[in-house]
């Protein structure tokens, strides 16, 4: 057994996590008919919390509560995941890209996420409205003119042969290598890193 | 959300085709609160959830996330093939039924800044749920961020081209 939770500690290959990912699909299917999708979730919270007579709010969200379910599960999952199961050792990332990443300024491997950027001390500074605010609300905004994120249109909507989710996933795609490769270096120099 | 949401349509009309849907009971909550467990700790033991991760992607410096999705996409579509070919049902007997997605200029329009937010953030929605419970509690503004940004679009979604 403690051997199985040594290894189970480990960083998990992408061979062993994508079908994990991927059998989410049938899973959501046979369970209830729900096609697998997370954004939907923050439309559910927005019709919970303020819908504003607006028609996009406006339905029975109680219907939905298995999405809000869903995402508290995995609020705690990765609480699981990383208090119970973490990783004793630093992230391994590319080294291309932790070069690349030091010219940005960004060295501390510790977690998986750099502390540099993501802590409270930013939140009121040009690097949280940057990568919080912003950066949420493209997540937030651009997701639901999409009408789905990586799991709605990437995963669930090409693993059912959808064309107009290979269109999305390609469009999410180009935004995020635009981001990364032309406006990241400016904008974190801007922000004060 | 496949097709274009007109309104007072169902928000789910167009994916999750189940007729006189009802909600679910709680015990039925509970168990896809349970599945979602299982897919925040893939998404952390996988690292998938990592900022670091996303910049590799997006620098084309590691095979890891194309590798995660390419693999999860055919997993999932060898899948629906088998609940097809065997006509397989819910639990509950339902016959499982996927609507096509409508196609939309806010597939590309959305899709795109969506990319952009995501190299932001190293997170689609999905992964921010899960950098929360890891610890990274700041990433709560970023997700209140996003529900504005849902709101907004909500708001403006029929000034909008769609």
């Amino acid at each position: 057994m403690e051997q199985f939770i040594e290894w189970i500690k480990q960083p998990w290959p992408w061979w062993i996590a994508g079908p994990m990912i991927g059998l989410i699909v049938p899973t959501l299917l046979i369970v209830g008919g729900k096609a697998f999708g997370i954004s939907s979730s923050l439309r559910h919270v927005c019709a919970m919390c303020v819908p504003a007579n607006i028609p996009f709010f406006t339905y029975d969200w109680k219907k939905e509560l298995w999405n809000i379910a869903f995402v508290i599960g995995v609020t705690i999952g990765g609480f699981i995941g990383h208090y119970l199961l973490a990783n004793p050792e630093m992230i391994e990332v590319a080294e291309s890209t932790q070069r690349d990443l030091a010219a940005l300024g960004i060295t501390d491997y510790r977690s998986i996420m750099p502390h540099e950027i993501f802590n409270w001390e930013n939140l009121f500074t040009a690097k949280g409205l940057l990568f919080f605010v912003i950066g949420g609300f493209l997540v937030g905004f651009g997701t639901r003119y999409a009408g789905g994120c990586t799991s709605g249109h990437a995963i669930m909507g090409i693993s059912s042969l959808q064309w107009p989710s290979v269109v999305a996933t390609i469009f999410f795609m180009a935004g995020g290598f635009l981001m990364t490769q032309v406006f990241l270096g400016p904008l974190m120099k801007l922000v004060g890193f | 959300m496949g097709t274009a949401v007109k309104k007072g349509e169902k928000p789910n009309a167009g994916i999750t085709p189940n007729k006189e849907q009802k909600g679910e009971s709680p015990l039925e909550l509970l168990m896809y609160l349970i599945i979602g467990v299982g897919f925040g700790i893939i998404f952390i033991k996988a690292e998938i959830v990592s900022w670091f991760r996303i910049q590799e992607m997006f620098r084309l410096q590691s095979f890891f996330m194309y590798g995660v999705i390419g693999s999860a996409v055919v997993v999932g579509a060898l899948s629906i093939q088998i609940i097809k070919w065997f006509n397989i049902k819910t639990i509950k007997g339902d016959k499982i039924i996927i609507l096509d997605k409508e196609f939309r200029k806010g597939q590309m329009i959305g899709g795109f800044i969506f990319g952009l937010g995501w190299a932001l953030t190293g997170a689609c929605p999905g992964p921010l749920f899960a950098q929360i419970g890891s610890g990274f509690t700041v990433i709560l503004v970023t997700l209140i961020s996003a529900v504005a940004g849902t709101w907004v679009y909500g708001r403006f979604s029929d000034k909008l081209p769609n």
